[in-house]
């Protein structure tokens, strides 16, 4: 057992909080969060130049504690690129089950030069479901979806969709969901902004034509592995949204002076501080709980469940006080503070609530005695 | 599994190893009806508990966390952790705390030679029971207020005052006591020596505080002229505050109470599962199974924090996450006292009835130690002092 990051780790931590912190402060944040794509090409370049955008794609190399590791300095800085999103998530599943020509396609990832998305969500569809309504059909040798996917995280910049659609020869009864690549051009998309200020699409797929990942048939272990991934990816985002929240907020409790005094004379808010702190390290735990589980070839919808439940309420209970401990200033558009409340709501939201996690968890509670790692 | 991940969660095979020595240990060489006693609330003092300890003690695993040349082991924090954990879940009473975390370490790193000599062997061992005399009527919290004088009278201390919250004094044969010996120093603080007096020296009477649960655990100690001979100061005289700080942070592979905490989740999911509600068993009710899951869920969060916190340990320096650990370890022990009395529902009701009424022991008994466990967030620092203490330290506020 063992908590410690490696020195590779430690210094692609390094590497990525400096080039972010180098990027953005809370005005260039706003900015490039007003244009039309929501986030820069330009930190896109960078972050492919670190080599971040390719995070797992070789089976051979290191992956999920990497990507844990990235998306916590992404949350910690609040940076709008979709990482996991438009590259990470979507990149490995191509690179799980492509074949040596899709695979071919992971090369201008990880340059940055194209951007993936991966068209799971429908309407009506909550937590980490996989049953789909969208539709796969085969015409001799080739194939089509139709149906509509939405949110699609990312799907208003994407050049290739990972699309699942329920095969052919599935009964209603049955989980058999291909997946498939199909590109920008052949989708009709409806793009949109997310409360946190990023960026989403809503596609409309009619007989869009499909080409199956590798060998085609039914991808739904797959594509659960993916959704378990991302539920770490953003587990790791919240974590950092939640440390510098939580950074904002006791400095501003030392610097803010009311009554002639520092408010952190005063313990009504210094107590509800260090709850704030006690949310942290328990989320900190679960965070660590779930990527080391999946670096270590176990990846549990339970675990990934569990996670994600302590993630929704410290995040919960941190985005809240932080507003609440700032005062005015913490719902002004100006100050940070409540921008990582919002993308700490959204995390929430996405991939399922904590109530979703906890209908995961009941269902399996008399199979147990104890709880156990 | 790659080798350039040093982040591992499982355990190597010298831990795994470790792990089933303890089990194997605690559930083996422990009588099953001490540990039944203990996992029912029944426990028979103060002779299941001197028992228990005796047995570790004799395998030389009763206070791992004292120096080796005194019985302790030369054990990572990791394996002290595990030791913990296994104890707690084959329901082992734990050595007696006043001894092993608290007075024993205390004379093992300030007081004399002779004092360990004297002292340390039985503690082990439970040859001696001791009890805390730290809190008075106006020293809990602000426990630098005491008012208990001790002044030198040639060869021994005349001790004056009343100390209070003695858990189990009742059974004590020895008592450690905080005592002012300066009442003219310029800090409070600095005034405070730290003793120790046999519980029958004359001028010591107990007198005992019931509780909500209409038990008896603790006491109010009087101290009326009471001669301590001079060598039974610890250390240093003025110096017992450094000593009563290292004693209230010594000991936290333990305060979390993780283990006994999930033998009671445990309990209470399998009373719920045998529980109808006319709609199949209370654990396949939603709202009540998403209480479960949540403190359940809740528990496995502390208990890998506690790994974390464990891991970075180090000899004799407080740690404040410490704080987080008894904060969040009490709420979760009081959690599942609550889901407890609320599967007994109606059952709960009935108190010592007896076996020949409907309602079965473990109800009858939940009431009780749910009113019971409110004390955990208030002994050993309050929860709002954990927080002062996370504010202060760790956030810097």
């Amino acid at each position: 057992m063992d908590f410690d990051l490696t020195d590779e780790q430690d210094l692609l931590r390094d590497v990525t909080r400096e080039a972010l912190t180098r990027a953005y402060d809370i005005e260039t944040l706003l900015k490039v969060a007003a244009t039309e794509l929501g986030w820069s090409r330009d930190v896109w370049s960078q972050l492919a130049e670190i080599g971040i955008l390719g995070l797992g794609f070789d089976p051979e190399e290191a992956g999920q504690i990497e990507m844990m590791v990235v998306l916590t300095e992404l949350g910690r800085r609040l940076a709008p690129e979709p990482v996991a999103q438009a590259a990470l998530i979507p990149g490995g599943v191509i690179a799980e089950l492509g074949d040596d020509e899709q695979r071919g396609l992971l090369d201008a990832v990880s340059d940055g030069t194209t951007l993936l998305a991966l068209a799971h969500q429908e309407p009506d569809m909550r937590g980490t479901a996989t049953r789909v309504t969208t539709r796969a059909e085969r015409h001799g040798d080739s194939w089509t979806v139709t149906g509509r996917k939405n949110p699609v995280l990312a799907g208003d910049c994407a050049d290739v969709f990972v699309v699942s659609a329920a095969l052919p020869d599935s009964s209603s009864q049955s989980d058999g969901v291909g997946l498939f690549l199909v590109t920008a051009d052949s989708v009709q998309r409806r793009a949109f902004r997310t409360f946190d200020g990023q960026r989403a699409a809503q596609l409309d797929l009619d007989s869009a034509p499909a080409r199956p990942l590798g060998s085609g048939g039914d991808a739904t272990a797959s594509l659960q592995r993916a959704l378990i991934r991302h539920q770490s990816a953003l587990c790791a985002e919240a974590v950092g949204a939640m440390e510098e929240a939580l950074r904002l907020t006791t400095e501003y409790l030392t610097s803010r002076r009311q009554f002639g005094v520092p408010l952190s004379n005063f313990q009504a808010l210094t107590q509800r501080a260090a709850d704030m702190y006690v949310s942290l390290e328990l989320a900190r735990s679960m965070n660590f709980y779930a990527a080391m589980s999946i670096a270590d070839g176990n990846l549990d919808p339970v675990i990934a469940a569990r996670a994600k439940l302590q993630i929704s309420r410290s995040g919960r209970h941190i985005a809240q006080e932080a507003i609440q401990l700032h005062g005015g200033i913490g719902v002004t558009a100006e100050y940070p503070v409540g921008h990582y409340a919002a993308r700490l709501t959204a995390i929430n939201q996405t991939l399922g609530s904590a109530d979703d996690q906890l209908r995961t968890l009941i269902g399996a509670l008399g199979s147990y005695t104890t709880v156990t790692l | 599994m790659d080798r350039r991940f040093t982040v591992k969660l499982a355990f190597s095979d010298g831990e795994a190893a470790f792990r089933d020595e303890m089990r194997d240990f605690f559930t083996t060489q422990i009588p099953a009806d001490i540990r039944r006693r203990a996992r029912d609330g029944e426990l028979r003092y103060p002779d299941d508990v001197v028992t228990a300890q005796r047995i570790m003690n004799e395998r030389g695993v009763a206070v791992p966390n004292w120096p080796t040349e005194w019985g302790g082991k030369d054990w990572s924090p990791l394996q002290r952790q595990i030791w913990s954990d296994e104890m707690r879940l084959a329901c082992v009473p734990e050595p007696l705390a006043f001894n092993a975390s608290m007075v024993g370490p205390v004379i093992a790193r300030f007081g004399s030679q002779s004092l360990k000599e004297r002292f340390l062997p039985p503690t082990a061992n439970l040859d001696i029971w001791w009890c805390q005399g730290f809190s008075e009527p106006e020293a809990g919290s602000d426990l630098a207020s005491i008012r208990t004088t001790a002044v030198r009278d040639g060869d021994s201390y005349v001790v004056n005052g009343q100390k209070t919250w003695t858990t189990l004094g009742q059974y004590a044969d020895w008592i450690f006591l905080l005592a002012r010996t300066d009442p003219n120093a310029p800090k409070r603080q600095a005034g405070i020596s730290f003793l120790l007096a046999e519980m029958s020296t004359p001028g010591i009477t107990l007198r005992p505080i019931k509780l909500i649960d209409g038990g008896y655990e603790v006491n109010e100690v009087f101290f009326e002229d009471v001669r301590i001979p001079a060598e039974q100061l610890v250390g240093e005289e003025n110096s017992g505050w450094t000593y009563a700080k290292f004693l209230l942070s010594n000991e936290r592979t333990g305060i979390a109470r993780i283990g006994t905490t999930k033998v009671w989740l445990a309990q209470v999911k399998q009373r719920a599962a045998s529980t109808p509600t006319g709609r199949g068993s209370l654990l396949d009710d939603p709202l009540f199974a998403a209480r479960v899951a949540e403190t359940e869920n809740e528990i496995l969060a502390l208990e890998l924090t506690q790994l974390r916190v464990s891991r970075s340990e180090t000899d004799g320096k407080p740690n404040p996450a410490s704080s987080i650990l008894k904060l969040k370890g009490s709420q979760l022990q009081q959690a599942v006292t609550e889901l407890s009395v609320d599967v007994a529902g109606p059952d709960s009701l009935p108190v010592g009835a007896g076996d020949d009424v409907g309602s079965p022991t473990w109800a009858q008994l939940a009431g009780p130690k749910y009113l019971n466990y409110r004390k955990t967030s208030i002994y050993g620092g309050t929860n709002e002092v954990q927080r002062n203490i996370i504010a202060a330290t760790i956030l810097g506020l």
